[in-house]
């Protein structure tokens, strides 16, 4: 391969993300990986991984850029990074024209930020300090009541009678699971009342009139909650391709950008639009 | 964005003559508390000092205590002795960080100044509620604790114009003090010491107001983290001709800095403003934060709420009133917008952040929709960061960092 490609490496607290992208901004390659505790042997080995899915070698790469909590722990491939509010909302400009309100659920965060017509940034909001509507809070719940990450999709989709949970404070839903619980109420119920919590939780952060589309890696392992926000906000909220690389695949384009200051390639329409 | 070299903060030499008057403020203080020489009055940081200073105390200011104690980092181990008495991690934090240095017996005086062993044991307790209620309930505590009388100013709130009858109200008040105040300092009251003492207030505050105006210059020489450690005397030697002596040192060196061209961000690209209040311990790394991203925090509700334009010599328990009164604090979010909106202008803002403080409602001015609606009229983006004055235990700094890191970047690219 003699052409160059770009690399986004998105190291957030919970999954390290990597995405490889050609000149065209087509993803050639991708890696998601538990971040563990070292951050850079985990992001060598996704780049290593994505960068062989898209058939380079570390020499083939053009240029790359870091995001996520753990953006300053790359340096053996880049010492430029952004945040991962920049990183997505790079990846919405590119995704989608127009405006568009990006909604994220990380790991330990969720962000709901703004596009305006042109695709530029209009304004962003971070959860507080606090757990309620992240991946942790589903982490720990999913913990409670000894059921995998993984089961707790399909589970929901199975409620018959939604339990609904009244606090947002991760501590005092514990209380009310396990209440539920004694109250002999059935798993899936509890388990989709869970996924309410969190879509109630990032949906109240702020308004949202317009396109909705969300990302993350809550989202991509639980794509109900987005038929769930769709429900609730009373309109279609679009699910993208790959939605835990959107921040990573931001970042590439960052790195495209360098590589092609002039932006002529951001001109290119968007083949992907909708997901 | 590139790893960049770490930007150090540039040095006012004025500090040098700062930090020799607060150290003569604090000797003075504890000369007066140790010999007897000087009855000693705690007062709020907008409670009537003037008529403290007019009566001959020597006044300790438990507001500013509590910041040093936010400043040197030991409120977050102190706060905890006030939460298990009864007094709620959930109120502010100066005043559970200040009881609970009291209760330790812990004061950061003793390190900076050595010889000072507490804080100035007081004769008697001053409050104004304008600032909330947490400052009559903390002068309180003290109160039944050291056998001292607490007394003080209730003050309107939420006031839209001030108005005759919120002054003749306050002024009121004021004049109620001056028997028991008399009685304590064992000396009539002096209207022309108090004359003299009101004036001394103006003049500081109109230097303080040029002070801080400097930053309306490009690049601005003076940051608002600066800004909140110049206010010291500002804020405990107001009514004194120290604080004016001093004032005219730094605005000479600031409008030297403005004719060199000096910044006080080198290559400031952007000029943000500060709602609320500092993160006390985080001063220097939130410095270093805008610092590094080449963004100048250059102007600030905080620091100039130390400037009272209403002190009138010629009227000095009326023009007390109503300088108390005409507090940012004290107004609704009606007059604060229209405030918020004429700073932006002065200062030519391109970025407002609004820090949420856990424990201080009333310095947090992002709950009831103010930063959206200033957004809408100025098109100025804003951003509300989680954090506190004291507490540590409620800052994230990696959410602040992640944050303001992203409100830079969307100003660099909404240009």
């Amino acid at each position: 391969m003699t052409t160059p490609v770009f690399v986004g490496l998105d190291i957030g607290s919970s999954r390290t993300k990597v995405a490889v992208i050609d000149a065209d901004r087509e993803v050639l390659g991708h890696a998601v990986r538990k971040s563990g505790t070292d951050f850079t042997a985990t992001a060598a080995a996704c780049l290593d991984e994505s960068l062989e899915m898209a058939g380079f070698r570390r020499d083939g790469i053009a240029s790359a850029i870091s995001t996520g909590y753990g953006r300053a722990n790359v340096a053996f491939v880049t010492t430029r990074h952004k945040t991962e509010i920049g990183c997505l909302s790079r990846w919405g400009r590119d995704r989608f024209h127009g405006a568009i309100t990006i909604i994220d659920i990380g790991g330990q965060d969720n962000k709901v930020i703004k596009l305006d017509p042109d695709g530029r940034r209009a304004g962003f909001k971070m959860n507080r300090k606090c757990a309620a509507g992240t991946g942790a809070f589903l982490e720990e719940m999913s913990m409670r009541l000894d059921i995998p990450l993984e089961a707790m999709d399909g589970l929901a989709r199975q409620s018959q009678e939604m339990v609904k949970l009244g606090s947002y404070c991760t501590v005092f839903s514990a209380t009310e699971v396990l209440e539920n619980i004694r109250h002999g109420k059935k798993v899936p119920d509890i388990v989709k009342g869970l996924f309410y919590s969190v879509v109630r939780r990032v949906l109240e952060m702020d308004s949202h009139a317009g396109r909705v589309v969300m990302t993350g890696g809550v989202v991509a392992h639980n794509p109900y909650i987005v038929e769930m926000a769709g429900e609730m906000t009373g309109r279609p909220v679009l699910f993208p391709e790959l939605p835990q690389l959107a921040g990573a695949i931001g970042a590439a384009l960052y790195a495209l950008d360098e590589a092609d200051p002039i932006g002529i390639r951001n001109d290119i329409p968007a083949g992907e639009t909708d997901g | 964005m590139a790893e960049e070299k770490k930007t150090t903060r540039k040095k006012i030499h004025a500090a040098d003559t700062m930090n020799r008057i607060m150290a003569d403020y604090f000797y003075g203080l504890n000369e007066a508390a140790t010999t007897g020489k000087r009855k000693v009055a705690w007062c709020t940081s907008v409670g009537p000092a003037e008529l403290l200073q007019a009566l001959g105390f020597a006044v300790h200011f438990p507001e500013n205590h509590a910041a040093m104690l936010g400043a040197t980092r030991m409120s977050t181990d102190l706060i905890p002795a006030a939460n298990a008495i009864g007094y709620s991690p959930d109120i502010c934090s100066y005043l559970t960080a200040d009881i609970g240095a009291y209760l330790s017996g812990i004061t950061p005086l003793a390190k900076a100044y050595p010889g000072i062993k507490s804080v100035p044991k007081p004769d008697v307790l001053v409050y104004n509620t304008n600032q909330c209620r947490d400052v009559q309930d903390w002068m309180a505590w003290y109160s039944k604790k050291l056998g001292v009388p607490s007394i003080g100013v209730t003050s309107p709130k939420n006031v839209n114009e001030v108005t005759d009858a919120h002054i003749d109200d306050v002024t009121r008040q004021i004049e109620a003090l001056i028997p028991t105040l008399e009685g304590i300092a064992g000396v009539k009251l002096d209207m022309d010491r108090l004359r003299e003492a009101v004036s001394l207030s103006r003049e500081c505050t109109e230097l303080w107001k040029q002070v801080l105006e400097t930053a309306k210059a490009s690049p601005a020489p003076i940051t608002f983290f600066d800004g909140t450690i110049h206010m010291g005397p500002a804020v405990v030697l107001r009514g004194t001709q120290q604080a004016i002596d001093y004032y005219k040192v730094l605005l000479a060196e600031l409008e030297q800095r403005i004719r060199d061209g000096v910044a006080a961000v080198d290559g400031e690209s952007s000029r943000i403003y500060w709602e609320g209040m500092p993160v006390w311990g985080r001063l220097r790394q939130h410095s270093e934060l805008f610092a590094n991203l080449k963004s100048t925090v250059l102007a600030s509700t905080y620091c100039s709420s130390w400037i009272f334009p209403s002190f009138d010599g010629n009227d000095p328990i009326r023009s007390m009133a109503k300088a108390y009164l005409e507090l940012f604090i004290v107004r609704s979010d009606r007059y604060k917008e229209k405030y918020i909106k004429e700073m932006i202008e002065k200062f030519r803002i391109d970025g407002i952040i609004y820090h949420d403080a856990k424990t201080c409602p009333y310095n947090s001015n992002s709950r009831y929709g103010l930063p959206g609606r200033v957004e809408a009229d100025t098109g100025v983006p804003s951003l509300v960061i989680s954090g506190d004055l004291n507490d540590l235990r409620c800052v994230s700094d990696e959410q602040t960092k992640t944050n303001v890191e992203a409100f830079i970047e969307q100003i660099a690219e909404g240009r």
